[in-house]
């Protein structure tokens, strides 16, 4: 296990990340994150809270549970058996800009799920993806518009990300 | 659902693996599968109130509603589900197809298979019927009422709407009140609520209690007046006339007298009871329209909830037989 990311790295880079959608967002759009879960729902609170500071208004921040939309579920080779959770997506998120929040871009197919699973919930201005970690490995045309972290690590690892919320610690593992 | 017990729900049931492809009766299913069936309905529910009212996972399967019995709640409520799920579906009623010609039950499923279907609905007057056909067919099973047997989406449905107001059955008193002896719902009832901790009664005259029903994980009682003040939830069961031999009552209104949920009873019950009914009701005779219109009825949020649980079973089944190896 090496860790690649400790907890100052970390907050760093939620902050830079903030700074970049700032700035790249048009003034006066209206802003909310969706977290995928469940590493990409704490990631997003954390987002949502520092994009607030900012912009010195509220953005509200969703969760998003993307298991009935997963492409491996009648598939036996399938990662186990995901548990069909609840998304809690308490506005609307018509004509919103919303920032597609994950903790690790790897085979885009999660984020392809999450873009199905959004698009049956409305009809956003735009869809922005924003990951902790991008790793190479890529098996669709997706790519992040924010990426705080660029990563190689080998076919055969598994990068993890923890948070203090659900794992008591701040950090980003290979494993 | 708040998000403390969210939260809870999560932990527990985060070891379990479902891997049972027919869902046949609750008798033998364990609490922690009972709650892992309920903690994935609480998933499926916003799927019916958001804007586009479907999601993939059924997509390319078809599922069959093979009913040999009338239905209105169960069999709508199993299309819908699969529909939600983007699953297509096959209906089969008994009066348009070619069992008046003389076909049997298998024959019926048999042919249904050749056509490539992966999940079958089946209610059937006789016990037993759905698992004859789990061990006779690979399309998965789910059993929608067999005989007096089992009705599990119901006995899913009702614990499920119980666990969402009060947060837990554990330490709950539960009567179950009218035609125990003819009812399917009354035993899936009673599995699933003692299997999570809540205390059943059958309550009913002695004709229309089940035999042996001492054997049975429940108190029984034959004064509904001795009941109706302990209770935090109550489940009004109708008359199954078309089951009945004999006379097991004098006359509907002496029955009506001694065990329909009244309004004047309702004033000797706990202010918060849950009524509830699994349709269809019978205004008048087990329940007064006031009382099933009253602000303590739950009986359309049980239809609500219904949606939601039964896709939830159709959704698990399908993944158990997804991911089999055999």
């Amino acid at each position: 296990m090496k860790v690649i990311l400790d907890s100052r790295q970390i907050e760093r880079i939620v902050e830079d990340l903030a700074a970049r959608i700032v700035s790249d967002v048009p003034a006066g759009s209206d802003i909310a994150t969706i977290g995928v879960r469940s590493r990409g729902e704490v990631l997003a609170q954390r987002l949502s809270s520092r994009l607030a500071e900012k912009l010195g208004k509220d953005v509200p921040c969703g969760t998003l549970d993307i298991t009935l939309y997963r492409d491996d579920l009648n598939s036996p080779q399938g990662a186990g058996q995901p548990q069909v959770r609840t998304t809690e997506i308490g506005f609307d998120i018509d004509g919103k800009v919303i920032i597609l929040v994950d903790d690790v871009l790897h085979t885009g197919r999660s984020t392809r799920a999450a873009m199905d699973a959004l698009i049956d919930l409305g009809r956003p201005m735009a869809v922005k993806l924003a990951v902790l970690v991008d790793r190479l490995g890529r098996e669709l045309p997706i790519q992040a518009d924010y990426a705080g972290y660029m990563c190689d690590a080998a076919a055969d690892k598994l990068v993890q990300v923890r948070f203090v919320e659900p794992d008591g610690k701040d950090e980003v593992v290979i494993e | 659902m708040p998000i403390t017990a969210n939260i809870l729900v999560k932990k527990k049931s985060k070891q379990l693996k479902w891997h049972r492809k027919h869902l046949l009766g609750l008798r033998e299913l364990s609490a922690e599968e009972i709650g892992y069936i309920l903690d994935t309905a609480v998933g499926f529910e916003q799927v019916s109130t958001r804007s586009v009212k479907k999601a993939p996972p059924l997509r390319g399967k078809v599922v069959v509603n093979l009913f040999f019995e009338d239905s209105t709640r169960t069999r709508n409520s199993f299309a819908l589900a699969a529909n939600r799920l983007s699953a297509d579906i096959i209906e089969f009623t008994k009066k348009t197809s070619s069992v008046s010609k003389g076909e049997t039950l298998l024959d019926t499923a048999r042919n249904l298979e050749a056509m490539g279907i992966d999940i079958v609905v089946v209610r059937h007057n006789a016990g037993g019927a759905s698992r004859f056909l789990s061990r006779n067919v690979n399309a998965c099973v789910v059993n929608a009422g067999d005989g007096f047997c089992e009705h599990p989406t119901q006995g899913l449905l009702d614990v499920y709407t119980i666990r969402k107001i009060k947060g837990t059955l554990e330490g709950l008193k539960i009567a179950i009140v009218g035609d125990v002896a003819h009812s399917r719902v009354a035993r899936s009832d009673m599995w699933a609520m003692t299997k999570l901790g809540a205390e059943v009664t059958f309550v009913g005259p002695p004709t229309l209690m089940p035999a042996q029903a001492e054997r049975l994980p429940v108190k029984v009682s034959y004064c509904l007046d001795e009941v109706i003040e302990k209770v935090d939830v109550i489940n009004m069961l109708r008359i199954q006339f078309e089951r009945l031999g004999g006379n097991p009552f004098p006359s509907i209104r002496e029955y009506s007298h001694y065990f329909g949920l009244t309004a004047e009873r309702m004033k000797r019950a706990k202010g918060n009871i849950l009524v509830m009914h699994p349709g269809p009701i019978n205004r008048g005779l087990e329940i007064e329209s006031e009382v099933a219109d009253g602000r303590n009825s739950v009986i359309l949020e049980q239809v609500t909830n219904g949606l939601a649980v039964r896709m939830a079973v159709l959704f698990l089944v399908n993944q158990a037989a997804a991911q089999r190896v055999d």
